[in-house]
């Protein structure tokens, strides 16, 4: 591989929005009055992450925030992905999830009731298909996402 | 099969020379690690369109041809099961089984054969003592000595333990250049410590542990010591009875062997006192549904049909690096190291994490705002194999203050261009994450 390709390789993994959101997490907090909560953990990479939601009556995710540690594809999967949810409804989250598991396993998801915006971040993140042993790192957040909507109660973060 | 010039020197001791020097090479050579890594052909491939650079021989090395054939020849010629049958077969294999038996004892300098049990690797080992020697010799408030440093292997069967029988685990602490002191074992030894339990070398950090002086306080205060060698039996010269080690613990597969192998050696006498862990057959003397008797060690730890071409593998893996010279081996590699590390210490951005003055063939690093695992990826597309997380040391992790490291170890067929390799591909790794 020349340099010139090997840069074009792994630039597809760390765009620099990825690399952004890696160094500058958004939503890295934990808020007090979350109602939806879990522990993410990839025993493998040591990653943790905490994910905390707030959903009201009307299934509507009003505020969404994490804090870990992980590596900068895990990190910034998880910060991209507290801002796609902030005002979406449950369903949407779901459905964006399984456009994310499909977009990063290479499965060709449909776009379906996906936005461009979201669409583009998601494209981002699906650098890791590349990188089998890297697809968890993407994930992990989505994963805890879909641990926390099922379960209403507080998962202990200890 | 025609045969091929080996691309080691071969040097033969005669027969009946000198316990542990019976592999011993008579004149030093220059180590030619680039003529060595000709031996495994697995190192002579493109990676991601690189060529190969496997800075991974801690987590597994890489097999010699001269083993991978012995293996073959025996599977070819000689296979059969073991300690069983009358016919030619199973009395060629039994011999060349057993022999190895003599292999790995003259390699460690044990006393006897009968010292050598063979299990499935070294965390096997460690659980067979856990569960025979533990389960008998362990009670209530007793208590098991380990260091922070420890691999899994060496803190999961003394907490089942603990568990089991309300033994205390006692830690070590870590010194702040990441290795263990021996006062400090010193001070966590009581009246109650039956056991001490530590690695000979970090398997995260590569820090070389005063096993000699440990072992020492062991036995003064009336504990036994065991010593997992999985990091250490590749890299230098180990002899247990110089050690003082009761028990000694390694992985075939580290040592340029199979997976599936490793042995645990333990003073006969103490063998002697520990009941079987597993039973089946091979380890009986005889059955009946009133009563059965056991064998003698080593064959009482042996139930079932071992990995016998494994067997033959690690005896093959032995007389491999016997050839060379542990001690030639563990030269070359501290030379190496240094040079690692220099190369290492001139980018910035990297912190070398474990600084004790002794190391042995493990240089673990972390670099600012780039995650290990970012650090693995970008390497590996350069063709250079490194492993990134917690070593199975969580622990030691959690002491140190870090969730995980890029580590780098070397092989015999480690160059000073692979380390070269390293640096340069690390540049890239700084470049993105600048």
């Amino acid at each position: 591989m020349t340099n010139a390709n090997l840069d074009t390789d792994l630039r597809d993994l760390y765009q620099d929005l990825i690399l952004d959101h890696g160094r500058h997490p958004r939503n890295f907090r934990a808020p007090e009055n979350a109602n939806r909560e879990a522990l993410g953990h990839n025993p493998l990479c040591g990653d943790r992450l905490a994910l905390y939601m707030t959903v009201d009556a009307d299934n509507v995710i009003r505020d969404c925030a994490f804090q870990g540690s992980g590596c900068a594809i895990s990190v910034a999967s998880a910060s991209m992905m507290t801002e796609m949810l902030k005002g979406k409804k449950v369903e949407e989250a779901e459905k964006l999830f399984a456009y994310m598991h499909g977009s990063c396993t290479g499965s060709a998801p449909k776009a379906e009731d996906i936005s461009e915006d979201d669409a583009d971040r998601i494209h981002a993140l699906s650098g890791v298909r590349h990188y089998p042993m890297r697809v968890k790192c993407a994930t992990l957040a989505w994963h805890t996402m879909e641990a926390a909507l099922k379960n209403e109660k507080k998962v202990s973060t200890e | 099969m025609t045969m091929r010039e080996p691309a080691s020197p071969v040097c033969y001791a005669p027969e009946g020379s000198g316990e542990g020097e019976m592999f011993a090479c008579a004149a030093p050579k220059a180590f030619n690690a680039a003529q060595y890594k000709k031996d495994f052909p697995i190192l002579d491939q493109q990676v991601h369109g690189h060529h190969l650079v496997y800075l991974d021989s801690a987590a597994s090395a890489q097999k010699p041809k001269q083993m991978m054939e012995a293996m073959q020849h025996f599977m070819e010629r000689d296979y059969a099961n073991i300690h069983r049958g009358v016919h030619e077969l199973s009395v060629r294999a039994t011999e060349k089984y057993e022999a190895v038996r003599g292999t790995v004892r003259r390699f460690i300098n044990a006393e006897y054969d009968d010292e050598i049990v063979f299990t499935k690797g070294a965390t096997e080992a460690i659980n067979l003592v856990a569960q025979s020697w533990g389960r008998k010799f362990l009670q209530a408030g007793d208590e098991v000595v380990i260091t922070t440093l420890e691999h899994h292997a060496n803190i999961v069967p003394w907490q089942m333990l603990r568990d089991a029988l309300g033994i205390k685990l006692k830690i070590v602490p870590l010194t702040a250049e990441g290795g263990v002191r021996a006062e400090d074992v010193k001070a966590a030894i009581s009246p109650k410590t039956k056991l001490v339990s530590v690695a000979h070398v970090s398997n995260a950090l590569g820090s070389v542990l005063p096993v000699h002086e440990i072992v020492k306080l062991a036995h003064g205060s009336g504990a036994l010591a065991l010593i997992d060698g999985c990091q250490a039996i590749s890299h230098m010269n180990v002899d247990v009875r110089d050690i003082g080690a009761d028990f000694y613990v390694f992985s075939g597969h580290k040592l340029y062997g199979p997976t599936g192998i490793g042995v645990l050696y333990g003073k006969r006498e103490i063998l002697k006192e520990m009941p079987p862990w597993q039973g089946g057959g091979d380890m009986i003397a005889s059955v009946s549904f009133a009563e059965t008797t056991y064998k003698e060690p080593p064959h009482r730890f042996e139930a079932g049909t071992p990995p016998i071409t494994e067997v033959i593998g690690l005896g093959s893996a032995i007389e491999y690096v016997s050839t060379i010279g542990l001690n030639r081996i563990a030269k070359y590699e501290n030379a190496l190291l240094a040079y690692a590390t220099e190369k290492l210490r001139a980018i910035n951005s990297l912190r070398i994490i474990g600084t004790t003055k002794e190391k042995a063939g493990i240089i673990s690093f972390t670099m600012e705002g780039a995650h290990p695992h970012d650090i693995g990826t970008i390497l590996d597309r350069q063709g250079v194999a490194v492993r990134a997380g917690h070593h199975c040391a969580q622990p030691l992790m959690e002491a140190l203050g870090l969730t995980a490291t890029a580590r780098a170890s070397f092989g015999l067929y480690n160059t000073m261009e692979d380390v070269d390799a390293l640096a340069a591909a690390l540049k890239k790794v700084q470049e993105i994450f600048a």
